[in-house]
């Protein structure tokens, strides 16, 4: 059996009367005339097509559990007790609570796995580079959405993984200390920063992530799908695609749902707890850390503390991972060519020791805690 | 023919010539899983948005409440508690009677008052107007009396309960 056609609509019915006076005034028919030709290659990588729209499964995710998040948290002196509330007293709070918690560490996972095999595809090359700078701003967002969120609850667990993870941007030479006291509202982890974190995540962060995420979207719309360079090399007749809607589609959808039952799985299995209130004056429990995807910086950081004491080390660190994301964000303006030369294979092997060392980093980090 | 579709043939379920059972099937199978999805998800989220709700129905089948020190209550001023999850107000005449009235308005649900120098009870929102004695309902839109309560003076609490 071919691949279905989109359905046309219906001459001869209520039904096709609504569809025209609403067409008339918006241009359905051009709409669905685009999705009906939309395809998508199927070669031997189009799995990791998926991890793009996986991601704004996740986001989707964060929005609607965060949003009923919002109607009994409550940031500032009363937010650990909220949260308690949450967790321990309101029907179903510690699902709700759950699935966010569970959900933003798997988008971010998930962001990762799809910048990953968007470089192995190479499918920042011309014209998709600003696609490439939007997503790697659209994962910066979803980093400090992941950090200004693990404060909230107030725990002693999030005081701490804050107060630590703050002394990455503190450690920028010259103007660290400043931007640091401004983020956290004073020189020390308080009421004062939750709110100020809590503004971030719920109000300025989606205001920023949201248009950049629909520029982004928008722009997977107008160039399609990158071909990865094996599939490039192949001779047109030989590549084959298969409609977007309703093929290609539907197996989105079953990913999604595949995404939703593991998500369950996590929320309902392995549910959040909450530690006790943070005490400023109780010293930092023993092997505190930050959350996995801020591991490998804080492990640097560690490392190269021990290896350059003083202010040497951190500057040092600092220096390295915005050299490393300037240079990864620049990596379409060097890796020009469309043919799968040298330079090409180059950047492949280099992209392949970024995520390696970036892997191996993190467990280090863990096996020191 | 495929195996399945001839026993289920012979059963008498489907039509020979019919190719549309088989996705018909399936779309009435994903119409049902979809709703199952549906009702997994949403059950939860119905349940955590009406804890509060539900918490408060819980607290109005409260039958008695008891005011401590109450009976300190000056004559000729009101007081007002909360009898459950609802406003109420305890009412110390000058001739020495206690009397209690929910504080809600019978006509759209305001909180009313106790006026000692108009003597009476009023409801600021449609000006409606209860006699301060029994909480009947005496002028403007309240078509009911307040609710009763019965109260009780015992050595220093007063004790509030339905009638």
């Amino acid at each position: 059996m071919g691949p279905s056609s989109y359905p046309e609509p219906n001459t001869s019915s209520l039904h096709s009367t609504l569809y025209h006076w609403i067409d008339e005034r918006l241009g359905l028919t051009e709409i669905i005339a685009f999705a009906s030709h939309k395809t998508v290659p199927e070669h031997r990588y189009s799995f990791w097509y998926y991890w793009g729209g996986l991601s704004l499964f996740f986001f989707f995710v964060q929005v609607f559990s965060g949003v009923l998040l919002l109607v009994y948290y409550r940031p500032g002196t009363e937010a650990y007790e909220s949260v308690r509330q949450i967790t321990y007293d309101i029907r179903f709070g510690w699902l709700i609570r759950s699935a966010h918690s569970w959900s933003a560490n798997l988008m971010v996972f998930a962001i990762f796995v799809h910048m990953f095999s968007v470089f192995f595809m190479k499918a920042y090359r011309k014209p998709r580079e600003f696609g490439w700078w939007s997503g790697l701003g659209l994962l910066s967002l979803t980093m400090v959405f992941g950090f200004s969120g693990y404060l909230l609850p107030m725990d002693d667990l999030a005081y701490f993984a804050t107060k630590v993870g703050l002394e990455i941007p503190a450690a920028i030479p010259g103007v660290g200390r400043i931007i640091t006291d401004i983020v956290r509202g004073g020189p020390e982890v308080s009421q004062v920063t939750i709110q100020r974190f809590f503004t971030l995540h719920v109000v300025v962060l989606p205001l920023f992530y949201i248009p950049l995420l629909a520029f982004h979207l928008w722009l997977v719309q107008k160039h399609g799908n990158a071909l990865p360079p094996s599939e490039e090399a192949k001779p047109e007749h030989l590549r084959r695609t298969i409609p977007f809607f309703p093929d290609f589609f539907s197996k989105d959808l079953g990913m999604w749902l595949i995404a939703l039952n593991l998500l369950s799985i996590l929320a309902a299995l392995f549910p959040w707890q909450l530690g006790p209130q943070a005490d400023p004056l109780a010293p930092a429990p023993a092997g505190i850390h930050p959350e996995w995807y801020f591991m490998s910086q804080f492990q640097i950081l560690k490392v190269f503390g021990r290896w350059f004491p003083g202010a040497t080390g951190e500057t040092l660190g600092i220096v390295l991972f915005t050299g490393g994301l300037l240079f990864w964000s620049l990596v379409p303006l060097f890796d020009l060519s469309q043919k799968n030369g040298r330079l090409a294979r180059l950047f492949t092997v280099l992209g392949l020791g970024v995520m390696i060392a970036l892997i191996v980093i993190t467990i280090w980090g863990y096996l020191e805690i | 023919m495929s195996k399945d579709e001839s026993l289920l043939t012979n059963m008498g379920f489907f039509d020979t010539e019919e190719e549309l059972p088989r996705r018909t099937f399936i779309h009435i199978g994903l119409g049902v899983i979809g709703a199952g999805y549906a009702a997994a998800i949403g059950y939860p989220i119905y349940q955590y948005l009406a804890t509060p709700a539900e918490r408060a129905m819980q607290e109005s089948t409260e039958t008695q409440t008891t005011l401590e020190g109450a009976e300190q209550l000056p004559p000729s001023s009101a007081m007002m508690f909360k009898f459950g999850s609802k406003p109420a107000m305890l009412i110390h005449h000058a001739n020495g009677n206690w009397v209690a009235f929910g504080a809600v308005c019978t006509h759209l649900g305001c909180t009313v008052k106790y006026e000692t120098d108009q003597n009476r009870i009023f409801c600021a929102c449609h000006g409606g107007t209860y006699d301060p004695y029994t909480g009947v309902n005496i002028a403007g839109p309240p078509p009911k009396p307040l609710t009763q309560y019965k109260v009780e003076v015992k050595d220093g609490t007063i004790v509030i309960s339905r009638t």
